[in-house]
């Protein structure tokens, strides 16, 4: 097997052993991002000479005798995390000249951790979309399929891990942007339950929604990744303080008497018939493992979308507020005056996507709409809390397909805004609860001749993180689907 | 179309947007099918449910001592604005 396609374990045991250097690791994945990088547009930024530097010292660390699980092995973030003396640009014009002044908690914790940095990765501007093509640095393609979108907003760590340019890398979901991404990419994502990681240096969407979490090559890669990440940081308001259970150590349990509830509602008619077919037969190998499966109905559910887009564009407005032309970010030429400086500012710096987001913010929290609009919208979303903790008094975990469809093709919904929101209409509702999920591969459909991975999620309870990974790396040691990389990259 | 030319242009106004005479229409449109889709919340029956404070219902504001914690970074954080004298951030006149 090349050394590209190996997971986080398996380098950190080839590191381990001494059959190569951190130094080797990183020239390697950083040829192929020069070779393999530009026709699918997987980075902003390319971070070579910090990739030597972070390589060399990982190395020394080593030589000393203070290695960690993951020190030396090469990864990417998400370009919505700031690193310090490091362009972070949101894929925005508004900040295509911003140098982050510090490094994020989560930028810092896999550093200390003895990562290898070697770039930041494209996504959807300010993380507004679900397919990479809001990015003012250009669509991301997806490997399986160049014609076709990575998902996103996490489409560049999406599509940069897998390729096998990146063995894993950081991502965001505030809707479904590390789920929806990892489904049509064959990858293993995980969004933490709200608060278990800090967002602190993590540019703002939605703040009751947003958490970051990681695109894998296998869930035991997530386990290390996420307990290298998560735990309580003074710096971020909402940041909770629980202890960091041992998650590679849970990966263990197995999944006999595993209680797994089947969401009816996911099962509709917006449901690609091939894609539930795949579904349905993972959940099978669940069952003939040991789980006990049975169907549960979250009736409130099929409301998650417009609430959502209640909810965090009026977040998302708030937000974004503080790109003002003033103290970072675009400024236009020569303003008239103080109003001229913040909307000419703004109506440059922005995108389209992001403009239409912060307008219906405005309008659903402005005088005389905020009831109908606003507040109707946090009484549904508790209705969607209420139906998912009714189902966990009952089952482990809750399952269904990640997206409804496997990647479409680039350019086939940017014209209709709710075309492209429906995509998230299986993510969204873990993050309106503020619980984590997973997607794992199980499967591919066939599409134009090409084989398009499609992934299952599951749901747990709040700071279920292991649950939810011990069952994911159990099904991932009764199948492959999660090891298979697109043609032309192995 | 739900929202009027109006209605929009009075809502780029608010959140402080420029939208050119051109996009308009693109944005009276797109605008008005986002608000005609989240228009069927308004048929869920939420009673006296509680509108969601917090998306995990124990959390409260936590509070830290009222003690200086911050260093002062002013120069590298200035680093990245666009107009700066002496220290402060400059815009356009604002009193005349």
């Amino acid at each position: 097997m090349s050394l590209h396609t190996l997971t986080v374990a398996e380098l950190a045991a080839g590191l381990a052993a001494g059959r190569y250097s951190s130094l080797d690791l990183t020239l390697h994945f950083l040829g192929r991002i020069e070779r393999l990088g530009p026709e699918l547009n997987a980075f902003v930024t390319v971070t070579a000479d910090r990739a030597l530097e972070d390589a060399r010292q990982a190395d020394a660390a080593r030589a000393r005798g203070e290695a960690g699980p993951l020190t030396g092995v090469p990864i990417a973030h998400k370009d919505i995390f700031c690193t310090d003396g490091i362009l972070t640009t949101c894929s925005s014009k508004m900040l295509s000249g911003f140098v982050a002044p510090y490094d994020a908690t989560v930028v810092a914790r896999w550093k200390a951790a003895g990562t290898v940095l070697l770039g930041k990765t494209n996504m959807d501007e300010f993380a507004m979309g679900s397919s990479n093509e809001t990015s003012y640095y250009g669509p991301v393609r997806n490997p399986w399929d160049p014609a076709r979108v990575p998902g996103g907003s996490s489409g560049g760590s999406a599509a940069a891990v897998a390729a096998c340019l990146a063995p894993a890398a950081s991502g965001t979901d505030t809707g479904g942007s590390i789920r929806q991404p990892a489904a049509l990419t064959n990858l293993t994502g995980l969004k933490p339950t709200y608060g278990r990681v800090s967002r602190y240096g993590m540019i703002a969407f939605a703040s009751s929604l947003d958490q970051a979490g990681m695109l894998a090559r296998s869930a035991e890669d997530a386990a290390l990744l996420l307990s290298a990440m998560a735990g309580f940081d003074p710096r971020d308001s909402t940041c909770v303080d629980v202890p960091v259970p041992g998650y590679t150590a849970e990966l263990a349990t197995p999944l006999k008497g595993l209680r797994v509830g089947v969401i009816r509602e996911f099962f509709d008619k917006g449901l690609d018939p091939a894609v539930g077919r795949l579904v349905q037969d993972a959940i099978e190998t669940l069952r003939a493992n040991g789980a006990v499966v049975r169907e549960v109905s979250l009736p409130a559910l099929p409301l998650s979308v417009p609430t959502y887009y209640v909810v965090a564009p009026a977040e998302c407005s708030s937000n974004l507020s503080r790109f003002d032309g003033v103290r970072f970010g675009h400024r236009c030429d020569s303003p008239r005056d103080l109003r001229d400086l913040y909307e000419r500012s703004r109506g440059e710096g922005f995108g389209d996507e992001v403009k239409r987001r912060i307008m219906t913010g405005t309008y659903v929290l402005s005088a005389g709409y905020y009831d109908a609009y606003y507040l109707k919208a946090q009484k549904v979303r508790q209705l969607i809390a209420a139906d998912f903790a009714r189902a966990f008094a009952e089952v482990d975990v809750v399952v269904g397909p990640t997206s409804p469809t496997a990647a479409f093709g680039l350019g086939s919904k940017t014209s209709d805004p709710i075309t492209m929101y429906l995509n998230d209409i299986y993510t969204i509702g873990a993050n309106l609860a503020g619980l984590p999920a997973i997607s794992i591969p199980c499967g591919f459909v066939q599409e134009g001749g090409k084989d398009l991975p499609v992934g299952m999620q599951l749901v747990g309870p709040h700071f279920s993180e292991s649950r939810l990974l011990s069952a994911s790396h159990q099904y991932q040691l009764l199948t492959d689907w999660h090891r298979r990389v697109p043609p032309g990259f192995e | 179309m739900s929202l009027t030319r109006a209605q929009v242009e009075g809502i780029a106004h608010l959140a402080r947007l420029q939208i050119t005479e051109a996009q308009m229409p693109v944005y009276v449109d797109s605008l008005s099918r986002i608000i005609d889709f989240v228009e069927q919340l308004s048929a869920a029956d939420t009673g006296d449910v509680e509108p969601m404070a917090h998306p995990l219902a124990d959390q409260v504001q936590r509070l830290r001592p009222d003690e200086v914690t911050e260093t002062d970074r002013h120069e590298k954080y200035q680093h990245n604005a666009p107009s700066v004298a002496a220290g402060l951030y400059l815009v356009p006149k604002v009193i005349e």
